[in-house]
């Protein structure tokens, strides 16, 4: 592609800042979480796990990352499910407005957040329902749902229709097909869906603020210590959890998902995936 | 080719139609296909001919008409109960499988003890030559053994009914041809009902007991392949099925078991009154057709037989095994195509060689 060493140079000297744009923050994170000070500037002052051990004696903390675990793994599922019959029905069947109905399904992803959280926000004090994790995770579904359609499309526009007739034919029944033959080749897909659309729910901050109740999830709690300069390092540690938490996430994940691509004989590159 | 075993029909197609929309793709088909036979649904694609199969099959309902298996109306009755099986265009071979899991995929309904289970498998691998392969990822078999497993893999459920969705398409010529064969042996040692759907004429030739070609969601004529051959009932058949000169004729006399025609180029000839299909009467045929073997091209020194009319070679193309000549003949714009077989010493004539063309009446095919 390059023309000449020159322009090699130049594009590599391009690339190279902008990662360190891009993740230099990152980095400052973990160095932060260890250094002996509450005041976050350089020079650093000493190594210390403080930080890290004060985050095991926080209830408040817990308590957050307990309804973040529920909201994110709800929602996850949740949006799965409903984003897996959406994009089969999306790929497989023909029914009328079908552009129309695909189109607000995915409206969420272009709106900005702030209005779905403010019109959700309205319309249950209209019906007069009360706050709790459950408004958050129906709030979290609307927005992952599309995410986890774009993914689940991919999958079932990748699945030969006569695979699940042949299945059919061959004596088995619907369900017997879809355990036997849809759900294992659509696997490497559900996998990502849950795995994005987890990872959107546990960093949703805007939605989970207006709609919870008295339980909060971790990025609201988050924020809410950030009031406190002195418990702010206490938040860099927890970051860098979160950040150990996000790359193993998707280490495992993709690691499943190339073992199933590669059974099926495919390139995992070319498979629904993440990277 | 043999006549199937029984003559009673397996399968009874009354007056099926389908339609999608305003779209007609079956417009009222009728036919018996008998027990134990080859039997083909020839025709150019969008003639409704996988339209028909996936009806039997059970992955479509007709919109009028009865589809009757093995005595029992399928009306309403799903795939997964109707004793077909479908070798699919694609194979339709579980990526996620083994070979063997793949063929033992719908045995595994029946709940055998594992030994038995294994041996089902094993068997009707060697069944399709691939003894020992159980054990191999679906996704390492090369185009023709996906053929075999699928064909295992369907042949295992001992079904009344084996269908065939174009299966050679996707295999190229020579492995093709053996699989033609192979298939053909396999259906006469298992004795099963096979069903095929190709749009390769030739193939069907090959391979068919019976064979119905199927135009604009028809069947325009149901026969043998030699009868097709033949015999074909309408000049759309006999171009689709080999190649066909066709000249304008028209009747002129009729005594004694033999009408004479007039016919384009030819000239003046007697047929016997047997070539005409029946119910058709001597004043409706409009043209006669020749096939391009039963012609031939007078080389020199050589006595043709039969009659024989002056020509002229307006282009030759050598097949190695033989040449196709196209000759003009005098009363006729279009040259006619006559074939020759290269036998040791005969030469190939020139462009622009005159020569002389000899035929007999007896391969006079007529038509309204």
């Amino acid at each position: 592609m390059a023309k000449g060493p020159k322009k090699l140079d130049w594009l590599r000297g391009y690339a190279s800042i902008y990662m360190v744009f891009l993740y230099a923050p990152v980095i400052l994170l973990p160095i932060f979480a260890f250094n002996n000070s509450t005041v976050i500037a350089f020079p650093l002052k000493g190594f210390t796990t403080e930080w890290f051990s004060s985050l095991m004696d926080n209830s408040a903390l817990h308590d957050a990352l307990g309804n973040s675990m529920i909201v994110a793994v709800s929602t996850a599922m949740i949006s799965t499910l409903l984003g897996a019959f959406a994009a089969r029905a999306g790929v497989r069947y023909r029914f009328p407005a079908k552009r129309g109905i695909m189109g607000l399904i995915l409206l969420p992803l272009v709106l900005p957040e702030i209005i779905i959280a403010v019109s959700l926000l309205v319309l249950l004090m209209r019906l007069g329902m009360s706050l709790s994790l459950w408004t958050v995770i129906a709030g979290h579904v609307l927005v992952c749902v599309p995410f986890s359609i774009a993914v689940l499309n991919s999958a079932f526009a990748g699945l030969d229709q006569s695979l699940e007739e042949a299945s059919f034919d061959l004596g088995e029944t619907s369900w017997g097909t879809f355990k036997r033959v849809t759900f294992p080749l659509i696997l490497p897909g559900v996998i990502s869906s849950l795995l994005i659309t987890f990872t959107i729910s546990l960093d949703e901050f805007i939605i989970a603020f207006f709609l919870t109740g008295t339980d909060v999830t971790l990025p609201v709690y988050i924020w809410s210590q950030l009031r406190f300069p002195a418990k702010l390092p206490g938040v860099m540690a927890l970051g860098t959890l979160l950040l150990l938490l996000s790359i193993t996430l998707l280490i495992v994940a993709e690691f499943f998902r190339r073992r199933s691509a590669q059974r099926r004989g495919l390139d995992a590159s070319t498979t629904e995936g993440l990277i | 080719m043999t006549a199937a075993k029984a003559e009673k029909p397996i399968i009874t197609l009354d007056g099926v139609t389908r339609s999608f929309g305003s779209v007609q793709a079956l417009r009222g088909v009728s036919a018996e296909i008998r027990e134990g036979e080859f039997f083909s649904l020839l025709g150019p694609s969008g003639c409704g001919k996988t339209t028909l199969l996936r009806m039997i099959a059970g992955f479509d309902e007709p919109t009028t008409g009865t589809i009757t298996l093995d005595g029992k109306p399928m009306a309403g009755i799903a795939a997964n109960h109707r004793p077909t099986n479908m070798v699919f265009q694609s194979y339709a071979i579980f990526p996620h499988l083994s070979v063997a899991d793949n063929v033992g995929y719908g045995l595994k309904k029946k709940r055998l003890p594992k030994a038995e289970y294994d041996r089902e498998v094993e068997e009707a691998l060697k069944m399709v030559s691939l003894g020992g392969y159980g054990p191999r990822a679906a996704h390492t078999l090369s185009g023709g053994q996906r053929q075999r497993v699928a064909l295992a893999r369907a042949l295992i459920m001992r079904p009344k009914v084996i269908l065939l969705d174009e299966p050679l398409s996707a295999l190229d010529k020579k492995l093709r041809e053996q699989m033609q064969i192979e298939l053909r042996r396999l259906q006469r040692s298992v004795g099963i009902t096979f069903i095929l759907v190709t749009h390769d004429q030739e193939e069907a030739l090959i391979m068919s007991d019976r064979i119905a070609v199927m135009f604009d969601g028809q069947i325009a004529q149901l026969d043998s392949p030699e009868a097709l051959y033949r015999k074909p009932n309408t000049q759309r058949v006999a171009s689709f099925i080999g190649v066909m000169n066709f000249l304008d004729a028209k009747a002129v006399g009729e005594k004694g078991g033999k009408i004479t025609l007039d016919i384009q180029a030819l000239g003046t000839l007697d047929i016997p009154a047997s070539a005409l299909p029946e119910g058709m009467r001597p004043s409706e045929i409009s043209r006669v057709g020749v096939r391009p073997e039963m012609m031939s091209v007078v080389m020199d020194g050589a006595k043709g037989s039969g009659h024989e009319i002056a020509a002229e070679i307006a282009e030759s193309e050598y097949y190695g095994d033989m040449t196709y000549y196209l000759v003009s003949l005098p009363g006729k714009d279009e040259p006619v195509t006559i074939s020759m077989r290269n036998t040791a010493g005969r030469a190939v004539l020139e462009p622009g060689s005159k020569t002389r063309v000899s035929f007999s009446p007896e391969s006079i095919v007529v038509f309204r």
